[in-house]
């Protein structure tokens, strides 16, 4: 089966420091520099897949390249290198500055962070959901209204709620509006970037099963980015793990939560506290190296594992399968696979 | 309860005047935090958790007028002490760690000088001992290169760094009671653990009380060794923790326990709380402030709510308890 989204070798680098920019750039062509320019590389060399009606979750922690790449894959970004292949058309031939009137535009959609943040403040909740409908669908009247009704009504909101501004309703409401904005034009996949973030807990588990009802009804994949490892454990099927710009473990999300093999990952699972768990003495120390230039030869998670040995400093490991779904980088998967 | 606590708010109100009226934001507001002690406050955004944290600091809006109560630490009473005693007493006795590290420090100051300020208002050094002390500090709470670091400004470390930085600030006069509203809020869960940890060991080191507010119940139940419940400016349930969570009081804590992700298998299976925060503005505010939300209703929640009992073990103020 053709995957909806396949995403292969995507890279995204950033110039930084006194060598970026346009002028500057100009400036070292014409002095005949040949330094390398500094760069940050967000995302590197990352490979994954998501299925028609697949819930996939990405996991990781500030700084490690989640929002790049959630920016890549809806388009919003042009990368560097590699390929992103979406019902089978390769997506990054198209630069994000046209991406915006290309006929899948509307077949990828997003639902930002702060609901609060992201709509439009002077749009009410009925032109906030009406403007996708009006540029990608091009519609207009009474078609437009019955539209913008149907998306408020699936996404659970009153419409009588349709003509307030966003300061007038709650953060659930909000959220709804969000969402409604994003599944007005039936997008086949929907990005979702910490979508519950801002919410109370009470609040957060009605989003999150409006987002499991409408994935039901309208059979949408979802690509699902949050911190929240209780969140992902619950609504996703599978789970990315990325560290800085590497993805460093893939698989079901519920085996990789029952039995983390990276070494970051069990890190990552054993700080999430749970009711009637004494916390975990399974920190991470130190801090994470610099994402600038970074040596292709040294693991990126080599500064803060507890594990690490003298062949992670000289050689990265690569992302590999170990039995039917699950992939991981590191050298002493082995060990971890066996002890568990 | 045998020695004194080293904090104790009782019947603390606060209201909020508006342009569309007074905000009832906190009423008969009362807990304990002994020594040594970590007390977490936990409730849903609009509680009144962090209105309950300015009042006792002196930092509440102008808006604000505090209608009622004490929070007596050491026999002083925070609220009604002058101005000038107040500054003396805060940041000596009492400090706090806010929410957000990064809007909270200074942002045209070195980190190292934020330090030292406190050290010179409070800490009984020297101006030439000050910068070798704040770099102290900074080792303390785990920065690495403390002396390179002290010359930073904070837009110049990351979020967990500068959550350090103000932990640093906070403990450097060695206050009796620690206050942490939201401390880890917006950081990641790896460096949220680290960050707990090292709030606990400064805690135990030096015998401070900890009022540590969140709105994360799981972390509640990992760090703290008591639980305060708020809703809509009331406290519904204290007790200690182990029991909170084996023997919930209060409807509204048992529906807050089963809306915790954490707490379930499957997506299904997680319980929403119906209903919304009453508007604290309204005039004919219900004795109850949950009872418009609550499924255990009776006629007897219409006469005034039953007052938690100073020093109980585990109190809830509700008539139609669970259990």
């Amino acid at each position: 089966m053709i995957p909806l989204l396949d995403v292969a070798e995507l890279s995204r680098r950033f110039a930084v420091g006194k060598t970026a920019g346009r002028l500057m750039r100009l400036r070292r062509r014409l002095a005949g520099s040949s330094d390398p320019v500094s760069q940050v590389h967000a995302v590197d060399d990352v490979s994954f897949t998501i299925g028609k009606g697949e819930t996939v979750g990405l996991v990781g922690e500030s700084g490690c390249g989640k929002s790049t790449l959630v920016r890549l894959v809806t388009r919003l970004l042009d990368p560097t290198d590699g390929i992103i292949r979406f019902n089978t058309r390769d997506l990054s031939l198209v630069p994000a500055r046209r991406f915006a009137r290309d006929p899948d535009r509307g077949r990828i959609q997003m639902v930002f962070q702060d609901s609060g943040e992201s709509i439009n403040p002077r749009f009410t909740a009925f032109a906030a959901i009406a403007d996708p409908l009006r540029r990608l669908r091009r519609l207009k009247g009474q078609a437009l209204k019955q539209k913008v009704e149907q998306a408020a009504s699936q996404c659970g909101l009153p419409l009588e709620l349709l003509s307030r501004y966003p300061h007038q309703l709650s953060g659930g409401q909000r959220a709804r509006v969000g969402i409604a904005r994003a599944i007005g034009v039936e997008p086949e996949l929907l990005v979702l970037d910490e979508p519950t973030a801002a919410l109370d807990v009470s609040v957060q588990v009605v989003i999150l099963q409006l987002l499991q009802k409408l994935k039901r009804e309208l059979g949408m994949s979802y690509l699902f980015v949050s911190h929240d490892l209780n969140v992902v454990r619950l609504l996703c099927d599978r789970v990315l793990v990325m560290y800085l710009g590497k993805i460093i473990e893939a698989g079901s999300a519920k085996a990789v939560f029952e039995r983390p093999l990276h070494p970051y990952t069990q890190a990552l699972v054993a700080a999430v506290p749970r009711l009637g768990h004494k916390p975990a003495r399974l920190c991470l120390t130190g801090e994470p190296m610099s994402p600038i230039d970074p040596d292709p030869n040294v693991c990126r998670f080599y500064p803060r594992c507890t594990y690490r040995d003298s062949i992670c400093a000289t050689n990265m490991p690569a992302l590999e399968r170990r039995g039917s779904d699950r992939e991981v980088a590191c050298h002493f998967v082995e060990k971890f696979a066996a002890a568990s | 309860m045998t020695a004194a606590p080293a904090l104790l708010v009782e019947d603390l109100a606060v209201e909020f005047r508006t342009r569309s009226g007074v905000v009832h934001a906190l009423e008969n507001v009362g807990f304990a935090v002994s020594k040594g002690e970590t007390l977490a406050i936990v409730g849903e955004s609009g509680s009144g958790k962090s209105v309950t944290a300015y009042a006792i600091m002196g930092i509440l809006d102008p808006a604000a007028r505090v209608t009622s109560g004490r929070a007596l630490l050491g026999g002083i009473d925070l609220l009604a002490v002058s101005r000038e005693d107040l500054a003396d007493v805060r940041g000596r006795e009492i400090a706090m760690i806010f929410q957000n590290p990064r809007t909270a420090l200074n942002p045209i100051r070195p980190v190292g000088r934020q330090i030292a300020d406190v050290l010179l208002r409070h800490g009984n050094v020297t101006g030439a001992e000050a910068p070798q002390r704040a770099i102290e500090l900074l080792q303390s709470v785990g920065i690495p290169d403390p002396a390179r670091r002290a010359r930073a400004y904070p837009f110049e470390l990351s979020g967990g760094m500068c959550q350090r930085v103000m932990i640093a600030v906070a403990i450097a006069a060695r206050p009796s009671v620690l206050i942490a509203d939201e401390p880890t809020t917006g950081l990641d869960v790896t460096t949220q653990a680290v960050t707990m940890d090292l709030i606990g060991e400064l805690a135990a080191k030096n015998g401070m009380a900890t009022l540590f507010i969140t709105h994360d119940l799981a972390l509640a139940a990992q760090r703290a060794d008591r639980i305060v419940v708020m809703h809509a400016g009331h406290v519904v349930e204290n007790a200690p923790t182990r029991e909170i969570f084996a023997r919930p009081l209060h409807p509204y804590t048992a529906e807050l326990i089963a809306a915790t992700p954490d707490h379930a298998a499957r997506l299904e299976a997680l319980a929403s709380i119906p209903g919304a925060l009453p508007d604290l503005r309204r005039k004919n505010l219900p004795p109850c402030r949950f009872s418009e939300r609550c499924a255990r209703k009776t006629a007897a929640c219409d006469q005034a709510l039953p007052r938690i009992v100073a020093g109980a073990m585990h109190g809830a103020a509700c008539w139609n308890p669970l259990s």
